[in-house]
Parts: structure tokens; C-alpha cells; sequence
């Protein structure tokens, strides 16, 4: 009873807790950097030098007005951002952040491929939100998301496959174990996997430069333009829980999740005294930050340009590196 | 084996519930002044003559036709990596010529313009 049931959920309130409060400061480290790199200082106004804002941004949207458009279909208009968000939640129940079962919720043997099927049901989200909005920016937004979200999914997922050979298991504690007994980090056993996992992580995720479903200047605000309020907060909440989960993805695989750099030499070993948590959460930052980064750098894609480089690139490329792997594998 | 799902299912049930929970609690604090305008759709200001739902692009849905392909064979890979260490030479020609078959489907695909956007 205390084992299957009221640790869990102790894990999964902390979890939840600590995704929630991740996302409205990733919020403002966002704007904090996008303002530095446009030579402003970002939000000031809102405790010492913003950093309150994280607090009162969400309690703003809890008590915004909340409006379901006349033609919409009331139940859908409502279902969807909550299909957005629980997958974007759920995923991390089997993300280990650390070695002993206190810090992963759910050990499972398919871990991966938990991972990968939940994130692609965020695309029912996305695509019934804008759908029920019935408007006409919502629908193209949604249809023009759903079409790029499968499209970059087809790559990604064939490149986790090379990955998971390398590997040679599904398991996530099983993977980060495996980067442990080659003695390299994954992203130096597969360059080309973590560079194309990664783009293709800003494009599932639709940022910047491949935020056309968002695309403020032909499409308003994208598929949530009808939505306003609480229900479009989750929507936001769904959006940046799973630029977190994308972090936590490329940490884990690639480079070494929990472990401190060089985990076999014994020179290093005071590291350690820096607990394995808070080695994964310094890597995730790290690739927070690039995804602010890459926002305040790159141009937007055109849609024609997205679409060829996800079919036409990515896919051949997916999989001349699953072959590539697969020899190696034999003849290693 | 299946202890381990436990938690994921518990996760479920608390996801939900947050998500439900915070829009009860934001539906009994938000204001509400309803107005006619302010509950159509918007289209910058000019007032809808037709309706949202029109036809769109064949091209979504050739799209997606191809994802639904290429989703399953991928899927189909999964064992097969976790197994590779076992089935070594013969796994690696197997898969070669699963992967020529897809490779043929994809080239075929391409040359048909199905991956042309314009």
C-alpha cells in the first residue's frame, strides 16, 4: 500500500510541482534573455529585477476572462488543451532524474517507447483545439501543426531506433547505464543522431525556427488564437512542459542524464558531492537555454522549406545513420 | 510487471485532475461579461461571411497518409534494436532488406511528388 501508492504519489506531486513552477520561470528566463539579446533588460518591474513575474503571470491568467466563441463545440473547445497538457505531464514518470527509485516515478522496460507514444498524442490537442475553435486561422494553424509535427516525428523516432541499438535496450535508467559501460556519452557515439533529435525537438515542440503553426504575422496567434484564459494557460503550460521533456530527452540520451562528466575516471570522483539530480537539472538548463537561444538567433522557415527539409533531409538521413549504425554494430 | 504501470496510471489520474481542478477554481474566479461581438471569431476585425470549416490542402492528408506508413514500419524496428545483440548478421541482412523495401516506398514517393509542397 505505501509502496504502490503514497510515494508515487508523494513523486508525482513534487514532480508535477517542480514541472509547473519550471515552466513559469523557463517563461521569464525566456524573456530575460530574449531582452538581453535585443540589448533590453526584460521584465524589471515585478520584485527585484522581475523575478516575481514567474508568480504573477500565472495568477493574471487565472483571473482572466475566459471565452468560449459562440460557433464553437463546447465540450471539444474544452477537451482539448487538457489533452495537450497531460501527456506533456505524464511523460516525465519515466524520466529518471537520478539513480535509486526515489527519483523516478515508474521504472518501465519500455521506457522510450512510452515516451515517444505519449508525446504524439499532444497532437490530438493541437489539432481538435483548432478544429473546435471554428475559425479560420485555428483550423489552418492546427492543420499546419498536426502536418509538421508528424512529419519531424517520422525522423526523430528512426533515430532514437539507432540510438536504442546502440544502446540495446528501451529502458531509460538502461540507457544512461549503457553510456556509463561504453565510457562516452552517446552524443560522441552518435553526433548525427543528437543533432537531428535536437532539431527535430524544436520543430515536435514548434519553436523558433520552425514556429509555423505560430506564425504571428500570417496566422494571429496559431491554433489557440480563440482561446483566452485559463484554458489557453494550459495550452502555454502543455507548450513548455514539453520544450522541458525535449531537454530532459537529449540529457538522457546524449549526454548522460544523471551522471557527472567523465563517470569512469576516478580523479574526478569529488564531482559526486554535487548529488546526481542536480547534475541532470544543470544539463536540462543547458538545453533550455539553447532553445531560448536558437529563438533570439534564427529566422522563421518558410512552410514549403519545413516540410522538405523534414521529408527530403531529415528521413534520408534517419536512415542512412540507422544503417550505418547497424553495420557497426555486426562488424564491432 | 505490471506493478510498474501503477504509478504511471496514478500520474494519469493527477494530471487530469490538475488540469480540471485549475479550470474549476479559474471558472469561479474569472469575470464574465459576455457580449455579442466578443464571441465570434476572430478574423482581424472583418466579420465572418463563411464558415471556418471549409476545404483545406489534399496535401495534409497525403501527409499524413505517409506518416501513418512510415510510423509503423519504425515501429517495427523497436524489437529489433533491443534484440540486435542477439541476432547479429542475420538481424543486420534482415532489417537491410526491410529497410530496401521502405527505401523503395519512400523513393517512389518522392518521384510521385507526394513530397512536394506546392
Amino acid at each position: 500500500m505505501l509502496d504502490t501508492f503514497v510515494i508515487p504519489l508523494l513523486q508525482i506531486a513534487v514532480l508535477v510541482n517542480a514541472v509547473l513552477v519550471a515552466v513559469t520561470f523557463l517563461v521569464l528566463m525566456e524573456r530575460k534573455v530574449m531582452g538581453w539579446a535585443q540589448a533590453r533588460l526584460g521584465p524589471m518591474r515585478v520584485g527585484p529585477y522581475g523575478i516575481l513575474q514567474a508568480i504573477v503571470d500565472p495568477i493574471k491568467l487565472i483571473l482572466k476572462e475566459d471565452i468560449t466563441p459562440a460557433k464553437a463545440d463546447k465540450w471539444v473547445f474544452t477537451l482539448a488543451p487538457i489533452m495537450s497538457l497531460v501527456p506533456a505531464l505524464v511523460v516525465f514518470s519515466v524520466i529518471p532524474f537520478g539513480p535509486d527509485p526515489l527519483y523516478y516515478v515508474a521504472d518501465i522496460n519500455v521506457g522510450l517507447l512510452f515516451i515517444i507514444s505519449v508525446t504524439s498524442i499532444g497532437v490530438y490537442g493541437i489539432i481538435l483545439g483548432g478544429w473546435s475553435s471554428n475559425s479560420k486561422y485555428p483550423l489552418l494553424a492546427s492543420l499546419r501543426a498536426s502536418a509538421q509535427l508528424i512529419s519531424y516525428e517520422i525522423a526523430v523516432v528512426m533515430t532514437l531506433v539507432s540510438v536504442v541499438l546502440t544502446a540495446g535496450t528501451l529502458n531509460m535508467i538502461g540507457i544512461v547505464e549503457a553510456q556509463r559501460e561504453a565510457g562516452l556519452w552517446f552524443a560522441f557515439i552518435q553526433p548525427v543522431a543528437c543533432v537531428l533529435v535536437f532539431i527535430g525537438g524544436l520543430a515536435e515542440t514548434n519553436r523558433l525556427p520552425f514556429d509555423l503553426p505560430e506564425a504571428e504575422t500570417e496566422l494571429t496567434g496559431g491554433f489557440h488564437t480563440e482561446y483566452s484564459g485559463m484554458r489557453w494557460a494550459l495550452f502555454f503550460l502543455a507548450e513548455y512542459a514539453n520544450i522541458i521533456v525535449i531537454s530532459a530527452i537529449v540529457a538522457l540520451m546524449f549526454f548522460g542524464g544523471w551522471m557527472r562528466p567523465f563517470p569512469n575516471v576516478e580523479a574526478l570522483s569529488f564531482l559526486d558531492l554535487v548529488p546526481p539530480w542536480v547534475w541532470y537539472c544543470g544539463k536540462i538548463f543547458f538545453f533550455l537555454y539553447i532553445f531560448v537561444w536558437i529563438r533570439a538567433t534564427f529566422p522563421r522557415y518558410r512552410y514549403d522549406q519545413l516540410m522538405a527539409l523534414g521529408w527530403k533531409v531529415f528521413i534520408p538521413i534517419a536512415i542512412g545513420n540507422l544503417v550505418l549504425t547497424g553495420i557497426a554494430k555486426v562488424v564491432l | 510487471m505490471l506493478d510498474a504501470y501503477i504509478p504511471i496510471f496514478l500520474f494519469i489520474l493527477v494530471a487530469l485532475g490538475f488540469a480540471i481542478f485549475t479550470l474549476i477554481v479559474a471558472g469561479l474566479v474569472h469575470p464574465s461579461r459576455y457580449s455579442k461581438v466578443k464571441l465570434e471569431p476572430y478574423e482581424c476585425g472583418i466579420e465572418p461571411d463563411t464558415d471556418a470549416r471549409d476545404r483545406y490542402s489534399v496535401r495534409y492528408y497525403l501527409v499524413a497518409m505517409l506518416f501513418v506508413i512510415f510510423d509503423v514500419e519504425t515501429v517495427f524496428m523497436f524489437p529489433w534494436a533491443v534484440i540486435m545483440d542477439e541476432l547479429a548478421l542475420f538481424g543486420l541482412i534482415e532489417m537491410l532488406v526491410f529497410l530496401f523495401i521502405l527505401v523503395v516506398g519512400y523513393v517512389y514517393a518522392w518521384r510521385k511528388g507526394a513530397l512536394e509542397w506546392t
